[in-house]
């Protein structure tokens, strides 16, 4: 407490301004990543740099206006988030403001500066159930209690980091975050006094007790994603494309229908309509597990583009410390970054107004490693606790690679720490493909250990099912191209159904519209049997084309258009995907012609 | 009290001025220069340290020395002052008239800035804009409070097209008020007329505010032009209640501009020499579009841009694309066929669209019919493609029709004329027409309803007027 109070002291004074930077003298004391108050107005700020008793300064908000002289004081605390109920439907900036309340503070729909609002509500009253009871010994992450959060999440109160003891009192009933719920008596006698909020700062990932490897899939109702380029639980993904190309609506997606129970989406110096979208969107939409708005499990953070560069870069730490928060519940939590490259750019503002030695393309020479560090908060992992619950943190990072072009370094050092990658193509997306994943180049370094987790589920045709398709899909790619050298006359009937089979995937299977009520979500359900139709299809019709079947005929069957209307067959009717099987065989054996087993090519 | 006066300069660099023994200067203050021989010119402290304050001069620094030159600092940020009146007048990149009109009696002075909208107060563009141009409304449509940008090169008709979006775009059964805003940056004085001439016969430039910054102007100046013209706009829209389109053209040049300043101050530089925060400058102006809630008016933003050597992934465009809600894009093949507008509809994206379009905005099956336009349009290109590689022998009946098809599109959707105002309506049903021949099973983009509902009555008329399709049916 002494060396808290002294730090408070520290006072210097502003020497110079250059945009979002701001250099302090007489801050001998202060140390790195202290928050401190600049200026008359009290802006927010952040120290990254000492050089004797100056202090360079990010400052979060704009800071025109600011003179030389003007002071700067250091809270003595590195930049925090506040933990406990009421994250969840919130709205925040990058560093922890509720946007609803700076809308009301400020009386204007614009942000204005030198606003200090808590990020939790401080008068709202939460029904605190205990879980423990008095005399009971409990250690750090051990559940106090539990607070219902919302309709969907079971807000858990834990012992917070380096507190252990015996419980002293404990509070049922009606409190807010800051009144005391329980006291723990330590071992020499002293009493910690614990509340249901907590602060972390936000550059220090949580600790936990044991990292597990990610086993089971994160399923996203996303045919091309669950069939193809699976992720796991505590997974990482990205997914880099040139503008256009459909990320932002992957992000979108994967934030409704992914099947974690806490999801944080943070649009990083992009767009304010698309947040405004999600915002407008997601209290409406009903989740396809509990029927509950979807808002009721999300935490949305919005730095967009014009907000100050400084707290963009902040906004990303932001939200994988709620996300971690979370996850030491024991939950699985989801997080989507939108967009990785923003934050990176803001890494490369700040350093190049340090005067730092630039790296490849400007970016500072530590933007691989920052990447990495951030990506590695991802995970599963048995949390801290005696009971061993589980939770897992899964991190889909959109990166936007100028020009579209990959070997830039944000999507270079992205690749190599992220275990999936779906690349998003510009041709594809002209083409009005969407999910625009081109499944050629993109990998998932997950399929292996999944495929045996579905496989399990679906008496061991997973795996072969998705090799099948993949490897129709590899040997059009090879067929095109001869056909673009010499024709389509120079293909065999044989080859001619496998175009037409990978067009069928392609266009039925892969291709899945956003915007339909019944499209956008597919269970695996029904992905696999839509992918077993298509598959029966062009098995059967190999088998009749090789009996003498007319390879028009095959074509025409009117089977094929309910093939190209699958995906628009509810989840409840699921059963007319296996009558639709039963069908495909029963048409094709219909024009085989009798008796005609020999082959007549 | 008359703000301290500084004869200290110290050094003079490009548009750059360095000030010394300054006392309490703010940064981004506005500052005034006054040379020798009477004239005033304007700056910006770009950079303070506690007794030295670097100076960005809108005018640029040629006459000014090192001796005589004095310096004040305003105490105060640039900025507009604005009232009603300033509809129907045109200023300079500055923000001075230069129309020979009176003085603005302001009503209130706003910071040029402005504030980043609290994205929690946005509302969600869904009004559908009425173009007249079935390449944007069909296939890319316009919403109000959306940014839009049209990528094009030089010498293809950008300028046309813009001033036919100002003269014919209404937002469907409404009449309510309506403002275009206008900001040149670096464009000829001919194409500056264009715009005036064409604002004034349609009697558009009493709802018109216009700020040039001509080519032979100040580069520097251009920093700031945007963003006077975009205040106005918030000032029109949120104050006055008006549904306001900014157009700001060209954006290449204002790029250049920022350059420049960025090459002397010796920053470490991005790609092609542009700053490392093009992005963020850029976002700062482009986000200024948009709807509030709450609020009725709206600003839709029209950018122009010409693509050098039209590359799109030159990093104007590429940024720019990066931030707004789509973009048009223009293709010279087209242009030099004698297509207009010659947009290339398949790289052209609104991304705004889904609010805007369907029931109760356009009609229904807008949103299917655009994505099976496009999707038999862009299979009608690879089959041409294949055509002249390998004869028209090579290709399938299906591909023949889409073949067809893609020229069919190209002549009678994509072409139309400069004055020619089609409504939505004949749009979508030109857009069946010309689905009509395909064969059926083809249009998997399209619902069944609809298929029963708007493509059949038209397949009936094409097959009586055409016996050939039915062999490709």
């Amino acid at each position: 407490m002494g060396e808290e109070a002294r730090k408070q002291q520290i006072k210097g004074s502003i020497s110079r301004i250059s945009g979002p930077l701001v250099v302090a003298s007489g801050m001998a004391g202060a140390s790195m990543y202290d928050v401190v108050r600049v200026g008359d107005l009290g802006l927010v700020g952040e120290i990254i740099e000492l050089k004797g008793d100056n202090a360079f300064i990010q400052v979060y908000e704009e800071t025109s206006g600011l003179k030389p002289k003007e002071p700067v004081i250091s809270t003595g605390a590195p930049l925090s988030v506040e933990l406990g109920p009421g994250l969840i439907e919130q709205f925040f900036d990058g560093v922890q403001r509720p946007l609803k309340i700076i809308e009301s503070e400020a009386q204007s729909p614009y942000i204005t500066r030198g606003i200090d609002v808590p990020a939790l509500d401080r008068r709202k009253q939460w029904e605190f159930i205990p879980k423990v009871q008095v005399g009971e010994l409990v250690s750090s992450g051990d559940v106090l209690g539990v607070v219902q959060e919302t309709v969907l999440v079971e807000h858990r109160i834990m012992v917070p980091i380096g507190i252990e003891g015996r419980v002293k009192s404990i509070k049922e009933g009606k409190n807010t975050v800051e009144e005391v719920i329980a006291e723990v008596e330590g071992k020499e006698g002293n009493v910690y006094k614990i509340t249901m909020m907590q602060r972390w700062p936000v550059r220090f990932p949580k600790p936990v007790a044991k990292r597990l490897n990610p086993e089971v899939p994160l399923l996203t109702g996303q045919r091309v994603l669950d069939m193809f380029f699976p992720v796991s639980r505590g997974g990482t993904a990205c997914v880099p494309g040139p503008f256009g190309s459909g990320k932002t609506v992957i992000q979108h997606q994967l934030a409704k229908w992914a099947d974690a129970e806490i999801v944080v989406y943070v649009g990083c110096g992009e767009r304010g309509n698309e947040m405004t979208d999600v915002l407008l969107e997601f209290p409406q939409l009903p989740d396809p597990r509990s029927g509950q708005p979807l808002m009721k499990r999300t935490v949305l953070i919005a730095n967009t583009s014009n907000m100050p560069v400084a707290a963009r870069e902040a906004s990303v730490y932001t939200a994988i410390t709620i996300a971690e928060y979370y996850r030491d519940m024991g939950y699985s939590v989801a997080l989507m970054a939108d967009s990785t490259s923003r934050w990176a750019e803001a890494l490369r503002e700040i350093s190049g107004r340090l005067e730092e030695m630039p790296g490849e393309e400007g970016y500072p020479a530590y933007l691989g490693t920052r990447l990495a560090s951030f990506y590695e908060r991802a995970g599963r992992c048995v949390c801290l606790g005696e009971d061993g619950r589980e939770g897992a943190i899964s991190v889909i990072g959109a990166v936007s690679p100028p020009g579209g072009d990959l070997s830039e370094p944000v999507s270079q050092n992205t690749l190599r720490v992220t275990k999936v990658f779906w690349g998003l193509d510009a041709s594809l997306a002209y083409q009005r493909h969407f999910p625009a994943i081109n499944w050629l180049n993109s990998y998932s370094l997950y399929t292996d250990v999944l495929g045996e987790y579905w496989d399990e589920r679906y008496d061991g045709e997973w795996s072969s099912q998705r090799t099948e398709a993949m490897s129709l899909l590899e040997e059009e790619a090879q067929l095109l191209e001869i056909v673009r050298l010499v024709g389509i006359d120079a293909l065999s009937r044989e080859e001619r159904l496998i175009l037409e089979t990978a067009k069928s995937i392609r266009e039925d299977f892969l291709h899945q519209n956003a915007f339909h009520e019944i499209d956008t979500y597919a269970s695996m359900d029904k992905q696999f049997k839509m992918l077993r139709n298509i598959l029966t299809f062009h098995r059967t019709a190999m088998d009749a084309l090789k009996r003498g079947a007319d390879i028009k005929k095959l074509f025409e069957l009117p089977v094929r258009e309910e093939i190209a209307r699958m995906r628009y067959i509810a989840e409840e009717n699921l059963e007319s995907l296996d009558q639709l099987e039963t069908e495909i065989r029963s048409q094709i054996n219909k024009i085989i012609p009798t008796g005609g087993d020999n082959y007549a090519a | 009290m008359l703000p301290k006066e500084y004869r200290t300069i110290t050094d003079l660099s490009g548009p750059l001025m360095v000030v010394e023994k300054t006392i309490d200067v703010r940064y981004d203050e506005l500052v005034e220069i006054s040379l020798s021989n009477g004239e005033k010119r304007r700056g910006r402290v770009l950079e303070i340290s506690t007794d030295r304050a670097l100076v960005q001069v809108f005018e640029g620094t040629t006459g000014i020395d090192l001796e005589s030159t004095k310096v004040r600092f305003m105490g105060k940020v640039l900025m507009i002052p604005v009232s009603k009146d300033i509809l129907g007048r045109i200023f300079n990149g500055r923000g001075e008239p230069i129309d020979d009109g009176p003085a603005i009696i302001p009503e209130k002075h706003l910071d040029i800035n402005g504030y980043p909208i609290n994205p929690y107060s946005r509302d969600y563009p869904s009004e559908f804009i009425q173009t007249g141009i079935s390449t944007i409304d069909g296939m890319n449509p316009i919403v109000r409070g959306q940014k839009l940008p049209i990528f094009s090169g030089s010498g293809m008709p950008h300028n046309k097209i813009a001033a036919q979006i100002a003269r014919q775009a209404t937002v469907l059964g409404t009449g309510e008020a309506f403002a275009v805003v206008f900001a040149a940056m670096g464009i000829t004085f001919e194409e500056a007329s264009f715009f005036m001439d064409d604002l004034r016969r349609t009697g558009a430039i009493d709802r018109a505010v216009m700020f040039l910054n001509l080519a032979d102007d100040p580069a520097i100046e251009r920093i700031t032009t945007p963003r006077l013209a975009l205040t106005c706009a918030e000032y029109l829209a949120f104050e006055l209640d008006m549904h306001v389109l900014v157009i700001l053209t060209d954006m290449t040049n204002y790029c250049e501009a920022l350059r420049e300043i960025s090459a002397a101050r010796k920053e470490v530089p991005g790609r092609r020499g542009y700053p490392g925060y093009l992005y963020t400058d850029l976002a700062t102006m482009y986000e200024r579009a948009g709807r509030l809630r709450g609020y009725t008016g709206s600003i839709t933003q029209l950018p122009i841009l010409t693509m050098p050597e039209d590359d799109i992934t030159h990093p104007i465009p590429d940024l720019t694309g990066y931030i707004t809600e789509g973009q048009i894009i223009l293709n010279r093949g087209l242009h030099r066929r004698g297509i207009y507008p010659p947009v290339d509809v398949l790289p052209s994206l609104s991304r705004l669209k889904d609010k805007g379009i369907g029931k109760g905005k356009t009609r229904e099956d807008h949103a299917d019919l655009l994505n099976q336009l496009f999707a038999a349009y862009a299979r009608g290109k690879e089959a041409k493609e294949l055509a002249t590689i390998l004869g028209e022998g090579a290709l399938t009946e299906n591909d023949k029709a889409f073949a067809d098809f893609a020229d069919k599109f190209e002549d009678k959707y994509v072409r139309q004329g400069e004055y020619e105002d089609r409504s939505i309506l004949e749009t979508l049903e030109l857009g069946w027409e010309l689905l009509a021949p395909l064969p059926l099973t083809e249009l998997k983009r399209v619902r069944d309803e609809y298929i029963e509902k708007y493509l059949k009555p038209k397949r009936q008329d094409s097959q009586s007027q055409d016996e050939r399709v039915i062999e490709v049916g």
